[in-house]
């Protein structure tokens, strides 16, 4: 394991700008999860780390050495796909077995045979291996795939969203699961998604990226109480943070705000202006408040076992609010 | 039920496209029985009016095919007696066997030429269509649209120019020299054969093999030639075909050493009459090594007419 560093990195694609001037540490045993939305430069970033993309600029290195010039498999990483990435002419077992035998490994055929099945127990596939890879649901797939990288202990497991593609049930059990081998192995991992749940879940470090930008690494502590922008605070919390006129409910707001933030935590009911009950959403283990504010939208937490009704209306008042300034800029 | 809903067909229907079926292929199959009959009839049978379809079958026209006779005196034949059931069947007109016919020889030549020009076309093809499927080459469009463009003429048309060139060269009547002519007029059609099917295989297996530990050729052999089996084996038969039913050049440019088959078996007339069951015999060989790889490819040559037509 190691600590992966990119320094000025920035990367094109004909006019697409898909990495800009992206400093990013990835600390030694840190779970990383790079989130933003489609488009954001993630999965490049991952790729640049890879070997599978060269920087046009900038500096990457894996464990302190420079790794620009490297091939893939020089650079000793693992990666995991999003779809697409089982070889469908071999076995599980091959599947799982073909880093291992790669020119680089030569591992010895015993050494293959235990390894395969320790990866096998861990995911739960032992009674799968000797399948053809074309024969296994989507969600075996990818725990295969998964598999294929947890195999080798390389300087960085590289996982481009691979869980979006599975069900829910099966995307929370491998997300704890995911987390335990990251821990067991003291492993360093960047992890690429759009799923806040994962982010917020499994990252020790969590970094936000916006059309090609880092806009903000920390813990997801951090990142969800201090977002440094308003786009930041909007891709973490559920429901979305509400971002209104920041006069919207009178004055007492800093002076250069142009916005402010609202998530739940900050909105206080029955006390302050009244707002319109528009829906109850009734989720089980929360309870969603649709309201209508002064023309605006206001989605708020309340009791689960609320006796409110639509039509009704209800007091609200903002609560130690975030404020951001006319670039979108946290105001502190 | 909308307009475009697909409904079992009727018991009706399945007769009448069952039948259709069967006659259109019965009807494509004549011919070909034809000459397999022929191949199994006496002279006299082959050519009597009306033609004859029940027969009594004589491995005659082989025997003529593979041998060379000659006519002998009576004191001869009766001095020697026949030597084996070859032999018995061309006592009958007076003759014996002196010797093999070329048509074996010929015959090799076109598995040679046939066989050695197909495994170039595909291991260049194969190449080609992977670099332009996965690497930026400069001009690549321009480069794929001039080798296709060596197709928009019929080959026969640079006849002489390669007759020429070839005579200049010393490839004339050479295995060598036909292997490279087929596989120059094969590889367009392999390169873009190929770099289709080689476009449908996502280049997460590689970029995968690649992580993996592997090199770039590594991975190219283990990982995107296994998927490209079904594209290779159909775009073999196709240049099978063509280099070994090709008769206009081997004609043009093959004698002694180098001839193939088809140039070969009408050659066959004219010994001593028309030898038509000989004829037969030299065309039911001939069909049999694309037959038999057709049909050792057909599961992949199924797969492959259909591919790129379903997006998994």
């Amino acid at each position: 394991m190691a600590e992966v560093t990119l320094k000025n990195v920035s990367k094109s694609f004909k006019s697409t700008k898909a990495v800009i001037d992206m400093d990013l540490n990835i600390p030694d045993g840190a779970f990383v999860v790079l989130l933003g939305p489609t488009g954001a430069g993630k999965t490049t970033t991952l790729r640049l780390i890879a070997g599978l993309e060269q920087p046009d600029t900038g500096e990457i290195r894996i464990g302190g050495d420079r790794v620009n010039d490297l091939t893939p498999a020089q650079r000793d990483v693992a990666m995991v796909f999003q779809q697409y990435s089982l070889y469908p002419h071999m076995t599980v077992r091959e599947n799982l077995a073909f880093p291992l035998k790669s020119p680089i490994l030569k591992t010895s055929p015993d050494e293959i045979e235990r390894k395969v099945k320790a990866v096998a127990e861990v995911l739960h596939i032992p009674h799968k291996l000797d399948n053809k890879a074309t024969e296994l649901s989507g969600g075996e797939m990818q725990r295969v795939s998964i598999g294929r990288a947890l195999v080798r202990d390389p300087a960085i497991y590289l996982m481009d969203e691979p869980l979006s593609s599975l069900d829910a049930k099966l995307r929370a059990d491998l997300r704890v699961e995911l987390k335990r081998i990251q821990a067991e192995l003291a492993a360093t991992l960047l992890y690429v998604t759009h799923d806040q749940i994962e982010a917020m879940t499994m990252a020790t470090h969590v970094g936000v990226l916006d059309e090609g930008r880092l806009v903000q690494f920390g813990t997801p502590r951090e990142v969800y109480e201090n977002p440094r922008t308003a786009y930041v605070a909007a891709r973490l919390g559920q429901p979305r943070i509400n971002l209104l006129p920041a006069g919207l409910f009178g004055g007492g707001h800093p002076p250069n705000a142009v916005q402010i933030g609202l998530r739940p935590e900050h909105i206080e009911t029955g006390t302050g202006q009244p707002a319109d009950i528009v829906r109850i959403e009734r989720l089980g283990d929360q309870t969603r408040l649709h309201l209508k504010f002064a023309g605006h939208d206001v989605v708020t937490l309340t009791d689960p076992h609320t006796s409110l009704r639509p039509g009704e209306t209800v007091a609200i008042a903002p609560k130690a609010p975030l404020y951001f300034d006319a670039d979108g800029q946290s105001i502190t | 039920m909308s307009a475009h809903s697909i409904t079992a067909a009727t018991s009706r229907a399945k007769w009448v496209a069952g039948t259709l079926v069967i006659l259109y292929a019965v009807i494509t199959m004549i011919p070909l029985a034809w000459i397999l009959m022929t191949g199994f009839k006496s002279p006299s049978d082959a050519i009597s009016y009306p033609p004859k379809v029940v027969f009594e079958p004589t491995l005659e026209g082989y025997v003529n095919l593979f041998t060379t006779r000659t006519r002998q005196t009576e004191e001869f034949l009766a001095a020697n007696p026949p030597e084996n059931w070859a032999d018995e069947i061309v006592r009958q007109y007076d003759m014996v066997i002196v010797g093999p016919s070329k048509f074996g020889e010929r015959f090799l030549n076109s598995v040679i030429i046939g066989f050695g020009s197909t495994f170039l076309s595909i291991f260049l093809g194969t190449l080609a269509a992977y670099a332009f499927s996965r690497f930026r080459i400069p001009l690549a469009d321009d480069l794929l649209f001039f080798i296709l463009s060596t197709r928009m003429m019929p080959p026969i048309a640079v006849a002489i120019p390669i007759f020429l060139m070839y005579r200049e060269l010393g490839l004339s009547d050479t295995h060598l020299g036909m292997i490279l002519l087929y596989t120059a007029v094969n590889i367009s059609l392999a390169v873009w054969l190929l770099k289709g099917f080689i476009d449908e295989i996502p280049r997460e297996y590689e970029e995968a093999a690649l992580i993996d530990g592997y090199t770039r050729f590594q991975a190219f052999y283990k990982v995107v030639l296994p998927q490209a089996a079904t594209g290779i084996a159909s775009t073999a038969i196709f240049c099978l075909i063509f280099a070994w039913n090709e008769y206009a050049f081997a004609v043009l440019l093959t004698s002694a050493t180098a001839q193939t088959a088809p140039p070969f078996i009408p050659t066959i007339i004219g010994i001593g009459g028309l030898d038509w069951p000989a004829v037969a015999a030299g065309a039911t060989i001939f069909l049999l090594p694309v037959m038999i790889f057709t049909i050792l490819l057909r599961k992949h040559l199924l797969r492959g007419i259909t591919f790129g037509a379903v997006r998994k």
